[in-house]
């Protein structure tokens, strides 16, 4: 009990510094991969402190309500997770604050906003199938859905579930918006929909927006860390380079590629899914 | 509170312009000059933006767009005006369908010379334009403050006189 405690404190407290140091750790080899010296790797803090600084311009009152509820569902997800409780709860939970985000680009009148809002909407879609694949794949490898059993299983899960690792790494990169699949609101300036989703949000709204991005950003690599953990104390540190040379895949995908339509999205998310993770699946069932 | 300079978004806006300064514009972007090594972001939605860069002169036709994106930016908010054509109307004064510079329009605060402005010129008037920021902030941050403390002390004779709220 004392141990849940701990680290659903050690998430609430620690989870936006990662977080924010993993957004600026991107920005920066991201500029070096392009040959530019790229910005300090506290940036993202610089911005936050900026965002909260400036004039608040209210362009749907309800908005900053629903961003603020997007944010307090991510935190949730993240102390359920590293809480030690059921995975799938936990990305029912995310799920939620999802369409919090998305009501609150929906409610604005600006059309890139609301496109944003649809094409997010088609992301969901993508990526929820290879999400519940991966949690079912946690439940034949360990026999339990719960991260408190699955981390003190005999063997790492992924030694039985590498498809649906892969599965749920190339959804990844649509869940933390990297290029090819950032078609709802980019990190990168001027796409064609200036900012997507968050074009109607400015100062204190968008600043919640961010911080709320570092802690699902910290829980989604906590559930990458997952596939790795067992109850040997050497896996934290496998999980914890696992984590990293994902998150430098991620990047790498991100500056090495264009933004494709929504169609190509849909296809190759759900092909990879049905042909890794499914494989992976009927293996994983009938042997 | 040295904080907020150190992360400048742009918005860009190409006015009347033949296109050079807007080329040498997004050139600071490049490897070569690397804008963003001083945080600044070329983000292109006026919600999110701290300096307003204008290329280019103002016509009648973009006078509105160029005052509804002013109006747009959340202060504290620093103009910057890149090139002859932004700063004066330039080349195209004459012109029939041109009022004149950005300052004709909003409030310019950093002027930019050069047909076309020079990317080293560029930055430098960013930079310019970010200590002025930095300085606006802090004047906004005071006033806040000021304010806070002035109801406060409003609320406290209320109080005392038995008719506040
Ligand atoms: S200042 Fe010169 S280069 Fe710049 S937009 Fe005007 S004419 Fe073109």
């Amino acid at each position: 009990m004392i141990y849940r405690i701990i680290s659903i404190a050690a998430f609430l407290i620690f989870a936006p510094l990662v977080g924010g140091l993993l957004s600026g750790l991107d920005r920066k080899i991201s500029a070096r991969m392009q040959g530019r010296i790229g910005p300090s790797i506290f940036q993202p803090f610089y911005d936050v402190r900026k965002l909260f600084s400036k004039q608040f311009i209210v362009v749907n009152p309800a908005q900053v309500f629903l961003i603020m509820s997007f944010l307090f569902t991510i935190i949730f997800t993240g102390c359920m997770f590293f809480g030690g409780n059921d995975v799938l709860l936990c990305f029912f939970l995310l799920s939620t604050g999802a369409t919090f985000l998305i009501f609150a680009a929906c409610i604005t009148n600006s059309p890139y906003s609301n496109l944003g809002a649809s094409r997010e909407l088609l992301q969901m879609m993508c990526y929820e199938p290879a999400v519940l694949l991966a949690c079912i794949g946690f439940y034949l490898a360990t026999g339990s859905f719960n991260v408190s059993d699955i981390i003190q299983a005999d063997m790492p899960a992924i030694v039985k579930t590498p498809g649906f690792f892969i599965a749920f790494v190339f959804i990844l990169t649509i869940k933390l918006r990297k290029s090819p699949f950032d078609l709802s609101t980019s990190h990168h300036p001027h796409q064609e929909l200036v900012k997507g989703i968050t074009t109607d949000m400015g100062a204190k709204t968008l600043g919640l927006f961010e911080v709320a991005e570092w802690y699902e950003h910290v829980f989604l690599m906590g559930f990458v860390g997952l596939f790795f953990i067992n109850k040997n104390p050497w896996s934290y540190l496998v999980a914890v380079i696992a984590v990293l040379a994902t998150y430098f895949l991620e990047i790498l995908i991100d500056n090495t590629s264009a933004r494709v339509k929504w169609q190509v999205m849909l296809k190759s998310a759900w092909g990879v899914t049905l042909l890794v993770a499914g494989v992976n699946l009927i293996i994983l069932m009938v042997v | 509170m040295g904080i907020v300079k150190r992360s400048p978004w742009l918005l860009h806006y190409d006015g009347s312009s033949c296109n050079g300064c807007d080329i040498e514009v997004l050139a600071c972007l490049t490897p070569v000059y690397d804008a963003e090594r001083f945080g600044i972001i070329n983000t292109g939605d006026p919600m999110q933006a701290d300096i307003f860069l204008i290329t280019g002169g103002i016509n009648t036709q973009n006078q509105a767009v160029v005052k509804q994106l002013y109006d747009q930016m959340p202060s504290p908010k620093v103009v910057v005006a890149v090139g002859v054509c932004a700063c004066t109307g330039g080349v195209f004064k004459e012109c029939y369908n041109i009022i004149g510079g950005a300052d004709t329009t909003i409030p310019v605060d950093i002027y930019v010379p050069g047909c076309a402005a020079r990317p080293q010129a560029i930055i430098d008037g960013i930079i310019k334009a970010v200590a002025l920021f930095q300085e606006r902030a802090d004047e906004q941050e005071a006033n806040q403050k000021g304010q806070k403390t002035e109801n406060a002390a409003l609320n406290e004779a209320g109080k005392e006189t038995g008719n506040g709220n």
